[in-house]
Parts: structure tokens; C-alpha cells; sequence
């Protein structure tokens, strides 16, 4: 009953705060608010990035193309040493005749010129599509496949793709690092502009330790006061990212250049950014305030 | 029974001023103390090391059970709740009225509503101060801003109120009425009162016990004492 009633009078005096200091709950929310719309971009631009090697490295895989000679049992050996490959996770064999129907259906150029070649005059080859467990070393596994038996050549984005995963990873510590300067800085910022608030209130703070009020009394109408801040802090944050990246996403029409690169769909994407900015603004507030706080508390 | 016992206690400031030395005093219950000496005699200091702003360098503070240097900052409400304290400069919200300022008190202790509203009134009751409820300190003389910090400082019915210089601020006239209540307080409600004064009229007048500082030395510590050359 008495905990309910403290926090019924911590959350009063909070707003109370909120709206007398009115130009300094300005400036603390102004602040967040900006802090919030970068942190918002990065967060969304570092989990696309993601996304985006996420489906690179699903979509690829090794070709080993078999030799013309080779036969059933060869097939089968080939595909035995294949599965003890380490690093190998799934095989797959595609004929010749497969890969042709595959192929015409891509391009009607290839439609007319396949269709003159019989199966025996076909330059196509059996292959095997390998998937790898990790990208990483994917090198290292088609070379090991080069020796087997009977593969004439294997074939994989050959460096291209490895270039591109591991610009995306360094992308992506980018904004993981800008994420966290932006979050330390905006707290730094918020301790400061609440210390003006409290400062003002010092007088205040000093009384109600005279009359006997704990410490976590004291502190908690602060501590909400910055859990307001940093909610009204991150209204346009929200609503910028969310029609942001909702116009962004329509105006590219879901990838960037080519299909390889696609955006994550708005929904749910977009609520869980929101709901990360509003985490994030809450608690910068609050560890805010918290700090700027605690040094009233030693008289 | 002794309220407050204070053991050998030194108080150096960081600074290298020493304001006590060896100071060995018992306060009783209910007693009314008035701690006189000049400027830098140790008055206010000693008064800081009894509501724990201070902690003394060596020796132990006892009030009301509680060894008050060995509190931490964070256990420090749990003596001040058990004392009032009244300062020469009221220290009052101004964006209060009267009654906030001394509601204030019980609400951030968490105390019920109506509990608070009955006994807010009776210590402004105390202090004579029931007619003026809703005006906000500015619009009151010093002294009965005064009698407003004194009525916040008993309303939660502490057992001890230190006074620090309480009426420092104040004509000779206002000066009594504050003694007044501060002595009605100490009768009806049985509250050992501990005044910090340098106001000889005062201390002669109302012939309580009187402790006397001379440069951080306990000089003297009589009971129904005066205010003598000594104690400049």
C-alpha cells in the first residue's frame, strides 16, 4: 500500500517536473530526439546489412562439375568423399538434362540454343551443388573438392562474395559502434541537462533529506522524470523511421541494385525498430537522471 | 535515561581545522539544552555531527540507539527521521504554502493522506500558525517562517529537535516567541530540545542547561545555567 502510494506521488512529482522546467525538458528531449533518429537509422541500416549477408550466404553455394567419363559408381564415390568434407553441409546432384530445363526457363536465348543440342553433344555437365556450413572457408573447401576424383572444375563467387560478406560485416561494426558512441554521448548530454533540473532543486532534495526521506525515495520521481524525457523523446524518432524506412523501402522497391541485396520488409521490421528506440530512449533517460542525481545524495 | 551520548569525540575537518576535541557529554530525555559559544567555538559542528551532516574523526555519537557515525549515507533517513532539525534560515519551500511545507515532511515518508492532514494541523496548531494554511512563506514575517520550519521539524513527532541558531534572524521580541514554543514543544510533548544560540537574553532568561564550547573544548556543562563572560 505505502509502495503504491510513494510511486502514485513519485510519478506526480515527475510530470509536475517535466512541465515546470519546461525549456530544459525541452533541451533533453531535443537532445534525445536527435540522438534517436541516428540511432534509429544505424539500427536499421546494421540489421539490413545483416540481412543482407544473411541471404548471400544462403543463396551460396559450390558447383563441382563432373567429368563427362565418370560413371554411376564415380558419381556415388564422389559423393561419399564429398560428405566427409567437414565443412560440407548439404549435397545436392543436378544431371545434366536437369540443368538444361533449368537453364531454359531462364532466358528464351538459351531456350533456342539448347534445344539443338542432344544430350551427348551437350557441353552441360552433371553437377553437385554443395552448401557450406561457413562461408568463411568456403575457399579452403573447394579446394579440398578440386582433388577429388573426378571433378574437372569447381566454382564458387570466387572472391567476388567474400569480398562483399566481409565489407558487409565491417558495415555492420561500423553502426554497431556508432550505436554505442551516439547512446554514451546522448547519456552524458541528458546527465547535463538534468543537473540543470536538479540544480534547480537542490534546496529541495536537501529538505527532504532532512525530514527524512530515503535515498530511493528521492531518487525515483528523477529517475521517472528521465524515463518521460526520453519517451517524449522518442515519438519523432519513431515516426521517422517508420514512414522513413517505409518510403525507402517502397522508393527501392525492396533491394538495392541488384535482387541479391534485399531490404527486410517493413513489417514487423519497422515496430521492432521502434520498440528498440523507445527502449533505448527510456533508458538512456533514466541512467541519466540516475547519475545526475546521485550526487544530492551526500548531504 | 540518556538520549544522546557522545564518547570522546574529535572532529578535524579535512581541511585541518580541528572544531572538537575530546568532547564526553550525555544528554538526558526530555532535558533543554542550550549549546552556547562564540564563533568557531564548535556549536554548529557539534549540532551537524548530532543530524549526521558531519561524522566526527574519532569517537562514537550515540542518539536514540543509533551510533550515528557508523550510519551510512544510505541508512542516514532512519536517524533523521527520529529528529527534527530547525535551521537560522528556515530553509522552507517557497512554491509551497504552509501547509505543503510541513505536509512535505510526512509525504515523502510515505505517510497516509488523512494521517498527514491531522497531524499537519495540530503542529501548526502548536506553532499558532492554524490561520495561515495557504500562504506561501513569502508572505510571512521571519518570524513565523520560522515557526512554520519548527512546526514541519515536530510533525512526525520526533524525540529529539536540534535548533541550530533558530533565532539568529530574529528581533528580540520575535526571538521569544519563538522560545515560547519551543519550550511549549519541550513540556507538553516531552522532546529534548538541543539550541545552538549566541543570544545571552535568551539563555539567561529561560535558565535551562546550558553546555558551553570554548574553542572545541567542553568548558562547562551545567544545568539552569547563564549565559558568563566565560562563555564568550
Amino acid at each position: 500500500m505505502k509502495a503504491i502510494r510513494m510511486l502514485g506521488r513519485s510519478i506526480r512529482d515527475a510530470f509536475k517536473s517535466v512541465i515546470r522546467n519546461f525549456s530544459l525538458s525541452l533541451a533533453s528531449i531535443s537532445c534525445i530526439t536527435i540522438t534517436l533518429i541516428i540511432v534509429a537509422i544505424a539500427i536499421m541500416a546494421s540489421f539490413n546489412v545483416n540481412n543482407f549477408t544473411e541471404e548471400i550466404e544462403k543463396d551460396l553455394t559450390i558447383v563441382a562439375f563432373i567429368d563427362n567419363d565418370a560413371k554411376e559408381e564415380d558419381i556415388e564415390n564422389i559423393k561419399q568423399d564429398l560428405e566427409n568434407i567437414e565443412n560440407v553441409d548439404k549435397i545436392k546432384m543436378i544431371s545434366k538434362q536437369e540443368l538444361k530445363e533449368q537453364m531454359k526457363k531462364e532466358s528464351e536465348v538459351f531456350n533456342k540454343v539448347l534445344d539443338g543440342w542432344e544430350d551427348n553433344e551437350s557441353p552441360l555437365k552433371d553437377t553437385f551443388q554443395i552448401k557450406v556450413k561457413e562461408v568463411e572457408k568456403i575457399g579452403n573447401t573447394a579446394d579440398k573438392i578440386k582433388k577429388i576424383d573426378k571433378i574437372s572444375v569447381v566454382r564458387y563467387g570466387e572472391g567476388m562474395v567474400e569480398k562483399l560478406i566481409s565489407a558487409f560485416a565491417s558495415i555492420k561494426n561500423v553502426t554497431y559502434g556508432v550505436v554505442v558512441a551516439l547512446v554514451i554521448v546522448t547519456i552524458f548530454l541528458i546527465i547535463n541537462t538534468i543537473k540543470l533540473t536538479i540544480s534547480a532543486r537542490k534546496r529541495e532534495i536537501s529538505i527532504m533529506r532532512l525530514v527524512g526521506a530515503s535515498n530511493f525515495t528521492i531518487k525515483t520521481p528523477f529517475i521517472i522524470e528521465g524515463m518521460i524525457l526520453g519517451l517524449l523523446g522518442s515519438i519523432i524518432p519513431i515516426i521517422f523511421s517508420t514512414y522513413g524506412y517505409l518510403m525507402f523501402y517502397r522508393h527501392f522497391d525492396g533491394y538495392i541494385m541488384t535482387q541479391l541485396i534485399q531490404l527486410i520488409k517493413p513489417e514487423p521490421f519497422m515496430y521492432t525498430t521502434a520498440l528498440i528506440v523507445v527502449v533505448i530512449g527510456m533508458i538512456v533517460g533514466m541512467v541519466g537522471s540516475a547519475s545526475a542525481v546521485r550526487r544530492y545524495l551526500k548531504i | 535515561m540518556d538520549l544522546i551520548k557522545i564518547k570522546h569525540v574529535d572532529k578535524k575537518y579535512k581541511n585541518g581545522v580541528t572544531a572538537i576535541y575530546d568532547l564526553d557529554v550525555s544528554i538526558e530525555k526530555g532535558s533543554f539544552v542550550f549549546v552556547i559559544g562564540g564563533s568557531g567555538s564548535g556549536k554548529s559542528t557539534l549540532i551537524k555531527m548530532l543530524y549526521r551532516e558531519e561524522k566526527p574523526t574519532k569517537g562514537q555519537i550515540i542518539v536514540g540507539g543509533l551510533d550515528v557515525a557508523k550510519l551510512r549515507n544510505k541508512k542516514v533517513y532512519k536517524l533523521r527521521r527520529k529528529i527534527g532539525i530547525v535551521f537560522q534560515d528556515y530553509r522552507l519551500l517557497p512554491k509551497m504554502t504552509v501547509y505543503e511545507n510541513v505536509a512535505f515532511a510526512l509525504e515523502v515518508i510515505g505517510a497516509k493522506k488523512e494521517e498527514i492532514r491531522t497531524k499537519v494541523l495540530k503542529a501548526l496548531e502548536e506553532v499558532g500558525l492554524k490561520n495561515k494554511l495557504h500562504n506561501y512563506p513569502d508572505q510571512l514575517s521571519g518570524g513565523e517562517q520560522q515557526r512554520v520550519a519548527i512546526a514541519r521539524a515536530i510533525v512526525n513527532g520526533p524525540k529529539l529537535l536540534l535548533c541550530d541558531e533558530p533565532t539568529g534572524n530574529l528581533d528580540p521580541e520575535k526571538s521569544m516567541e519563538i522560545m515560547k514554543v519551543l519550550e511549549d514543544i519541550n513540556k507538553s510533548r516531552g522532546t529534548t530540545i538541543i539550541m545552538a544560540t549566541h543570544d545571552k537574553d535568551i539563555v539567561n532568561k529561560l535558565k535551562k542547561s546550558v553546555l558551553v564550547l570554548k574553542d572545541g573544548h567542553l568548558s562547562k556543562f551545567e544545568k539552569k545555567g547563564t549565559y558568563d563572560h566565560e562563555s564568550n
